[in-house]
């Protein structure tokens, strides 16, 4: 009933490559996009903005940035927190040695770096595959913190090695408000997931998907290896790294390493198995599950009499059902999230008639 | 020069303490083809029901074979719950899986005996022993024997017993294993124990020398690089791998270590096996070559 489709055909080649083909589809994200730039700002408050929506967003574009690279190019990694920091890092060194540079600017040329850094330790993986390459990638996670720390022009010679981000001022505009830092989030996150929804489409995206569903195959018919995979790398560096400049300047407001450990690269892996592997939207559903459970976690143990679970055993309890729930997923639902929207969706085509 | 061997050898000595963590994966490597990323959390968990059982006044040997049982119960469940269901699927997915059961078993741990740091003292003196002119650690030495008994132990278990050649037949072909009557899940379970059993001891030994703690299951960190190194399928292999670890790690704190800052020892082992990868992909000791396009 809701997704009626009768009367809507494809009467040029370019209805047929349009990203949503129902218009239901197009209005309900053009609706949801104007509600999240004038309603949200409108109706929440600072604590939704501050402790939810924006690490909900920078959490989808980190998913976003290691699903390129394994969801899509098949390469794994445990990597994507160190990207994010050389990503916080460069932008803050931008930011602060380069007066004239706009804070965008300062931003991409971040996720640049960051892009670049990816392209080393993207390396090996021309040579060695899965668990293999983790190794490379787990030793640019355990690199680059230290290298983060141990030289302190990165951090501007402070003494702790945090930092806080520069003030958000952009095009004479002041984003520092809580509401203002979610609209510069929400915009950058909406310009590259619309990017990246296209660029999965295109011939790069099918490179990348076939090297990862056999690469000798994808050898074999012609597609350059070497280019696909750096570029995998370099393109999931990019996104990761502006996550990261946007999770110091826009989130936490300061820069330093250990925000960057292993747990957040476990973190972002949980987010596109749990979202789904090899899908757009499957980001935001894992991104919003990590960030909003532990929240729902903590508020039921809050109606429980005081006294009766301490702090500790949350942590304990969320990290069992985490692991359960990463279980259950692999078992029950390896392609996550997405492919149960995708269900529910199909769903609704044929309601109310069942078949 | 004296120093040096002194270095050397202290670090061959910590390099036997990786390998211990590392047998525990070969082990499971080899018979199913999943890569444990829960081992070091089966080391924590080993270790701190061991020591949780001591602090309440149970004796050490009774401690030991509770702790043991309930390392075997864990086995049959992890084959029951999480292998069986998910047979025939892709490596990546099994090691995801174990990554998510490694969470499990931290969170029940530390949810069962609480998160503070235990003492554990297994009366081994740490006093440094004099030979021909080295100091040596005499626990370390004690640690290095135990795993060439373990060694021994488990060679013995894989050459002269029924279930070995069955774990033998399904490390080699596991179809063809499946085919002449050995129940895999079976072998599965009995492999998982006794992956379960080498983190007890792996965990008595890493306790004794950091204490019983969180930081405890982060030693699969440290076995990541011993098994590129040695290769994934070899168990003198991870020997090997642990003790050349062990040894490049401490002299390049020591000489190194100076030239370009202190706290090297996190990623040096990464970038040397990253080193050896480029070398010889399957590792000193691997058979099986791996894929490369």
């Amino acid at each position: 009933m809701l997704y009626r489709e009768a009367g809507q055909f494809s009467v040029r080649y370019a209805d047929d490559r349009r990203f949503f083909r129902l218009r239901q589809d197009r209005l309900g994200l053009a609706a949801l996009v104007l509600f999240a730039f004038i309603g949200v700002p409108l109706l929440g408050n600072d604590y939704w903005f501050s402790a939810i929506l924006i690490p909900f967003l920078l959490l989808s574009l980190a998913g976003l940035g290691l699903n390129l690279l394994t969801g899509y190019a098949g390469q794994l990694s445990l990597g994507s927190a160190a990207f994010m920091a050389v990503g916080a890092f460069a932008a803050y060194n931008f930011e602060l040695r380069v007066a004239w540079l706009p804070l965008l600017a300062s931003l991409l040329l971040g996720g640049l770096v960051a892009a670049l850094v990816a392209v080393v330790f993207g390396l090996p993986s021309l040579r060695i595959k899965g668990f293999y390459l983790l190794v490379s990638t787990l030793a640019a996670q355990f690199f680059v913190p230290w290298t983060l720390t141990r030289f302190s022009w990165f951090s501007n010679d402070s003494a702790s090695g945090v930092i806080s981000a520069p003030p958000l001022l952009m095009a004479g505009y002041d984003f520092s408000s809580p509401a203002g830092r979610y609209l510069l989030t929400l915009a950058v996150v909406s310009a590259l997931f619309w990017l990246g929804a296209n660029l999965v489409r295109s011939e790069l995206g099918r490179n990348w998907m076939a090297v990862r569903d056999m690469d000798t195959a994808a050898a074999v018919i012609g597609i350059p290896l070497l280019k696909t995979k750096l570029l995998a790398f370099a393109i999931s560096g990019f996104y990761l790294g502006v996550a990261g400049s946007l999770w110091a300047f826009t989130y936490l407001g300061t820069v330093e390493p250990h925000g960057f450990d292993l747990n957040r690269s476990f973190q972002i892996l949980f987010i596109i198995i749990i979202g789904g592997l090899g899908s757009i939207l499957g980001n935001f559903l894992g991104a919003a599950f990590i960030v909003l459970f532990p929240v729902l976690l903590s508020n039921l143990a809050g109606l429980l009499p005081t006294g009766l679970i301490d702090a500790g055993q949350i942590e304990n309890l969320q990290k069992m059902a985490f692991g359960t729930l990463i279980i259950i997923f692999l078992i029950k639902e390896p392609e996550g999230l997405a492919r149960l929207w995708q269900r529910f969706r199909e769903r609704t085509r044929r309601w109310p008639l069942r078949h | 020069m004296a120093f040096f061997f002194e270095v050397l050898i202290g670090g061959l000595l910590a390099g036997v303490m990786y390998s211990l963590v590392a047998i525990g994966f070969v082990l499971i490597y080899k018979a199913s083809g999943v890569f444990n990323f829960a081992q070091g959390a089966m080391v924590l968990f080993a270790a701190l029901t061991f020591v949780s059982l001591l602090e309440r006044g149970v004796p050490f040997w009774l401690s030991f074979l509770v702790t043991l049982a309930t390392m075997i119960a864990l086995a049959l469940l992890i084959e029951r719950a999480v292998l069986r269901p998910l047979v025939g699927r892709s490596p990546i997915t099994l090691f995801m899986a174990t990554l998510g059961l490694a969470y499990i078993i931290e969170g029940v741990a530390q949810a069962l005996w609480g998160a503070q740091v235990h003492g554990l003292e297994l009366a081994i003196s740490d006093a440094p022993l004099a030979l021909g002119g080295l100091l040596l650690s005499q626990f370390d030495l004690f640690a290095a024997a135990t795993a060439a008994a373990l060694v021994v132990l488990l060679s013995l278990l894989f050459n002269r017993t029924r279930i070995g050649l069955a774990l033998r037949a399904v490390a080699d072909d596991p179809r063809a294993a499946m085919s002449v009557g050995i129940r895999l899940p079976r072998v599965w379970a009995v492999v998982w124990a006794v992956a379960g059993f080498v983190g007890l001891v792996a965990g008595l030994l890493w306790g004794a020398r950091l204490g019983v703690q969180f930081s405890l299951s982060l030693v699969v960190l440290k076995a990541l690089p011993v098994l590129i190194i040695g290769g994934f399928t070899s168990i003198s292999g991870a020997i090997v791998g642990g003790l050349i670890i062990g040894a490049s790690e401490k002299l390049a704190e020591v000489y190194l270590g100076p030239l370009i800052g202190g706290g090297i020892e996190n990623w040096f082992p990464y970038v040397l096996a990253l080193l050896f990868l480029l070398v010889r992909p399957a590792g000193l000791f691997g058979e099986r070559a791996i894929e490369r396009v």
